[in-house]
């Protein structure tokens, strides 16, 4: 008899934990925000930081009770989904995307891969968040992306005419991977670098992505002797590499890129020989981090071991889809209320000292306001860290 | 022409190296190994563990990625592919476990190493500067030679000791293996443990120079799967003679060509379409297998 009532107790205290805990778990209604990008292969880094930079956000929200857009607080849930860096999974991530109701989605991080889901997002009234280049992508009759990040043809203009006047820079050659994005980056810096009056002595050096040994690769280009060596396009695993074999091949000049980097990469992967390298930071630097982004690099190194300098970047898109949201609730269901608020927006930026604001700009370089406003970052490698080399603004 | 013959070398060792894992397993057990390339990335890491982060000898290091490797391996074979072989004689089920393991060691090292590229310090610097004709780091010459005796090493291994012999035997003819003495099960297992041991050696080694990251797995697997066309499936000669081929290639194509775009492994794909429609047996595979 004891035993039955033991188990009838038993069976009632889980029952009302798990109402209880439902009720606890229901509390707040859930907003859904997506991420298409790439987390595997050669170029995982890249959406790896990004998803990683989403969780870490939306954890820490839940954390704090929710987000409130309107009258509503909501928690928020990252639905991730690895494209593999290929165009036909960008498209079926993003249809998964339209299935599950989300209307925000980042991502994704290469250009074919972005170029690729716009017929879906478009159809679908989602609202994406590319880590991609391509003018197309912003520019009207396109709708519905916005670079999330400083492009390549607006550091890279800054970073040549930067080195010209500062390093007495006359000649550049260009390095690129065998690949879409690194292409289209080399050709507007080829471009860029015409246009300030440098001249471009080698242009047509390319390698495979999964190349391993470039030395082979290099060899060619260093004949040319060049004052400035432009890694286009770069990716953090190959950059260390190749300035590592520029290097053992003699190379004196200054190596940058348009790309992000990390510095922990760069020391284990060229150590000194990385000395004098020249990158497109985080859009943060010591100098300007506000307490907010101590607290985020801190939680995500806390939730996944290491921080991931790129995320100084990557931290911002959930960020804008959420505070543009708060600036109008009628676009969680209505993309195109989204679209009229991103014309006037603006709001705290709660990851930069002073009185930063949160904006799109973008109408210098697209016609319209689909780029988000991050601080460009130049930054250079020395002895194991990044230095800041300067900051602008881009529109 | 210096710089190329040099550069030749040095790929042609490196990529032999890692063929003569995956054409090991091949030969004793007919499993194509997709983790293979997998395999040479966590072997990669473990050295990074103890040489670049625990400050180890590189030498304990690389023996540390060997008896990993090997370990795995021997318990991959036991566990996974012992049984799934028993089991089903259809060769593709052999293949999407292995399709299936790639993509597991991707995740555990995904989830222990993280997405980062990592590296070691140089275990030998400077740089060999020969009045610019050839250039050459020193660490690289000295991966090269390391390289180049591992495969004196291996080789003879399997001619001269006991369980090379009963290796080549069982490569050979299983039944009759089985009938002449040999343990089939014993030494399979032995087989998968060493063909995954050279994968790991081979990732320690290259560390060194090419740091590793969680994405080098499946494009080293392809090159290796490419090695091993060319060469002859299964047969210890042809992996060899495959990553010196398509070592030589690479460095040729790629002083020779550079100033018409990334056309180097375009050009090698189609040569090896070429040469498979009429040798499909590679160089020094049989037709019958």
């Amino acid at each position: 008899m004891k035993r039955r009532n033991l188990m009838k107790s038993s069976a009632a205290l889980a029952l009302a934990v798990s109402v209880l805990g439902s009720a606890a778990w229901a509390e707040n209604p859930v907003l859904k925000i997506g991420f298409v990008g790439v987390t595997s292969g050669p170029a995982a880094a890249w959406g790896i930081s990004n998803q990683r930079s989403m969780e870490a956000r939306a954890d820490w929200i839940n954390e704090s009770g929710g987000y409130k857009i309107g009258d509503t607080t909501y928690d928020i849930e990252i639905v991730s989904f690895d494209d593999q860096k290929d165009p036909k999974r960008a498209i079926a991530g993003m249809e998964k995307m339209a299935q599950e109701g989300i209307h925000y989605v980042v991502g994704p991080n290469v250009d074919d891969g972005a170029a690729a889901v716009r017929p879906v997002a478009e159809a679908q009234g989602i609202m994406y968040f590319p880590y991609a280049f391509p003018k197309e992508l912003y520019s009207a009759p396109a709708s519905n992306a916005v670079l999330g990040m400083v492009a390549n043809y607006q550091s890279g203009p800054a970073i040549y005419k930067y080195l010209r006047d500062e390093k007495g820079v006359k000649t550049v050659a260009f390095v690129a991977a065998n690949e879409s994005d690194p292409l289209s980056q080399r050709d507007g810096g080829i471009a860029a670098a015409n246009a300030l009056g440098l001249e471009v002595v080698s242009d047509n050096v390319t390698y495979q992505v999964d190349t391993t040994d470039f030395t082979p690769v290099l060899t060619p280009v260093m004949r040319t002797q060049p004052d400035l060596l432009v890694l286009s396009g770069v990716s953090p695993a190959n950059a260390p590499q190749l300035i590592r074999s520029a290097r053992e091949l003699g190379f004196q000049g200054v190596i940058s890129t348009e790309t992000a980097q990390d510095a922990t990469v760069l020391r284990e992967g060229a150590g000194d020989l990385a000395n004098g390298f020249i990158s497109v930071g985080g859009a943060s630097t010591p100098e300007i981090a506000s307490d907010d982004m101590k607290e985020f690099v801190k939680r995500y190194t806390d939730m996944f071991g290491e921080y991931n300098d790129e995320s100084n970047t990557k931290v911002y898109a959930l960020e804008y889809i959420l505070a543009t949201l708060n600036a109008n609730p009628a676009g969680i269901e209505d993309v195109n209320a989204f679209q009229t608020t991103m014309d006037t927006f603006e709001a705290p930026n709660p990851f930069m000292k002073g009185d930063a604001k949160m904006r799109y700009v973008g109408t210098t370089s697209f016609g319209q306001k689909r780029q988000i406003a991050v601080p460009l970052v130049v930054n250079v490698y020395q002895d194991g860290v990044f230095e800041t080399l300067f900051v602008a603004e881009v529109d | 022409m210096e710089q190329i013959l040099a550069n030749g070398i040095y790929l042609g060792a490196q990529y032999a190296m890692i063929a003569l894992g995956l054409t090991l397993i091949f030969a004793l057990m007919n499993v194509l190994n997709f983790a293979h390339g997998q395999m040479y990335v966590l072997g990669g890491f473990v050295t990074y563990t103890f040489y670049g982060q625990l400050g180890w000898p590189f030498v304990i290091a690389l023996l540390a990625s060997c008896i990993t490797l090997a370990v795995l391996g021997a318990l991959i074979e036991r566990f996974l592919f012992a049984p799934v072989i028993r089991r089903s004689s259809r060769e593709e089920s052999t293949m999407l476990l292995a399709a299936g393991l790639a993509f597991l060691f991707d995740a555990i090292i995904l989830l222990v190493f993280g997405e980062k590229q990592r590296g070691v310090p140089k275990i030998v610097d400077g740089v060999f500067n020969w009045d610019f004709k050839l250039i050459m780091p020193y660490d690289r010459i000295l991966i090269c030679i390391l390289a180049i005796l591992s495969i004196v090493t291996f080789i003879l291994f399997m001619q001269y000791s006991k369980t090379g012999r009963a290796l080549r035997a069982l490569a050979q003819d299983r039944t009759a293996a089985q009938l002449m003495g040999v343990n089939v099960s014993r030494y399979s297992m032995i087989g998968f443990a060493l063909g995954a041991m050279l994968a790991g050696l081979v990732g320690g080694l290259l560390v060194t120079i090419t740091g590793v990251n969680l994405g080098m797995g499946g494009p080293t697997s392809i090159k290796a799967f490419m090695m091993v066309m060319i060469g002859g499936a299964g047969v210890i000669s042809g992996a060899i003679a495959g990553g010196i081929i398509l070592g030589f290639m690479e460095a040729i194509g790629l002083a020779v060509l550079s100033q018409y775009g990334d056309i180097t492994y375009l050009l090698i794909f189609v040569s090896l379409m070429i040469f498979l429609a009429i040798r499909p047996q590679g160089l020094m595979g049989k037709p019958w297998g």
